[in-house]
């Protein structure tokens, strides 16, 4: 029964194996949960947007509480140039919150709990970001790199540490998220086998742990969803409104 | 037998705390890249799906959604504001009205009464003229009557005391002569008689 804490987070094919080319594509549980995840916010945010109602339902006002939320959220990091990258932050953020939130539902699988789920967004915001402020400002996105004020002595040090700095963007990000995800969802598992083996003497301690785990992993959920969100933003902000 | 569980559970814990152990050195599936291009794949088609129907569909409608509802709370207000200014103007024209008819009634209070004490005092002013013409009237009379009455009283008093006479000696009596003795008596006596 205590069974090994990481096979939660094996990734078998459902149905048979696609191939294109040399690549596999077969559908997977990591396949399945992206889609139910996306499935239930378009679901949801479907429902809170057909009704125009002046005095909102619950799911509207779950919808319209969510929309002015991210874009509060936007506007005080990013400022308004950000407005046009508004559908992209809210989606991102939409969709690593319900990842993270489905992967808390028992015998599910959580998306957001692989290095290269997490990989992939940071580096297209990571790209996009970097895209973005090259457009913007031209070569002149490369004084990011250069802060104001600084000793000319000490300047060369100081580009190379913004230049790894900045190019580390991409994979704290990604680890940030994947590692939170991994950590809390073995230390339950573990947790969860401990009740099993301890049985009705001593189990009932780890099970206190467990539950308590569950309601601080739901927690991290939301934070690291709201923290990936947020500096993407702050990236955005960067590459749009240039400081240094 | 409670001591036997006991026992067996601390037994059991070890069994199983040593599968749990080894269990964990089978290391990290997230490194087997064996799924990594069908989950790169499936990321991109569903994130790209859901970004694609929330950008073009949803959040437009949740945004005018939201804008509707402002506007339309501004419009409320600003439609109650309106309302409240239309209702304070009536108000001030109700106070006008109230002020207007107020000042009015006092003045048809006034002018009746005017007029009334006019009425009064021309129709007093008649009847005191009535009155003191009836009055003069009734003056002369008896100033008239009282003359008349004077001599009324010496010629009854002459034809009565000849009368007496006539009866007491049984002879006429010239009436020239009592007369003259009346006329004395009563001209002695006029101020006792008549009161003047």
């Amino acid at each position: 029964m205590a069974a090994n804490p990481m096979t939660q987070f094996e990734v078998y094919r459902i149905g048979p194996e696609i191939k294109v080319g040399t690549f596999d594509i077969s559908f997977t549980n990591a396949s399945l949960f992206m889609i139910i995840s996306s499935l239930a916010i378009l679901l949801i945010f479907n429902f809170g947007s057909t009704k125009k109602s002046v005095i909102p339902s619950k799911i509207q006002l779950l919808a319209e509480l969510s929309y002015s939320f991210v874009a509060k959220m936007i506007s005080d990091t990013a400022g308004s140039k950000a407005r046009p990258y508004f559908a992209f932050i809210f989606s991102l953020f939409m969709f690593v919150l319900f990842c993270n939130m489905f992967g808390m539902i028992p015998y599910t699988f959580t998306v957001t709990s692989h290095i290269i789920v997490t990989f992939m967004l940071a580096a297209f915001i990571f790209i996009g970001v970097t895209i973005i402020g090259f457009i913007k400002h031209g070569l002149g996105y490369l004084k990011l790199f250069v802060p104001s004020g600084v000793p000319i002595v000490l300047l060369p040090l100081i580009i190379v540490i913004e230049i790894i700095s900045y190019l580390s963007r991409p994979i704290s990000l990604s680890v940030r998220l994947f590692a939170n995800m991994m950590a809390g969802h073995t230390m339950m598992k573990v947790f969860g086998g401990f009740v099993v083996s301890l049985g009705i003497v001593g189990g009932w301690l780890p099970l206190s742990f467990s539950v308590a785990l569950t309601g601080l992993e739901i927690l991290v959920a939301f934070l690291q969803a709201y923290v990936f969100a947020i500096l993407t933003c702050i990236y955005l902000n960067d590459a749009l409104n240039l400081h240094h | 037998m409670i001591k036997k569980i006991f026992f067996q559970s601390i037994f059991f814990n070890f069994f199983f705390l040593k599968e749990v152990f080894s269990a964990e050195s089978g290391g990290m599936p997230q490194l087997d890249p064996e799924f990594w291009i069908s989950q790169i794949f499936w990321l991109t088609i569903t994130f790209g799906v859901l970004y694609l129907a929330l950008s073009k569909f949803i959040l437009p409608k949740i945004s005018s959604n939201l804008e509707l509802r402002k506007s339309k709370i501004q419009e409320n207000i600003e439609a109650a504001e309106k309302q409240r200014e239309s209702s304070e103007i009536k108000l001030k024209e109700y106070d006008e009205i109230i002020l207007k008819s107020k000042i009015e009634a006092k003045n048809i209070f006034k002018n009746a009464r005017e007029k009334i004490i006019k009425d009064i005092n021309s129709k007093k002013e008649i009847l005191d003229k009535q009155i003191d013409d009836e009055i003069s009237n009734a003056e002369q009379e008896i100033e008239a009557l009282r003359k008349v009455a004077a001599e009324k009283i010496n010629k009854i008093a002459i034809e009565t005391s000849s009368d007496l006479l006539k009866k007491l000696i049984g002879t006429e009596i010239n009436n020239s002569s009592i007369s003259a003795i009346v006329d004395d008596l009563s001209k002695k006596n006029k101020d006792k008689y008549y009161g003047s």
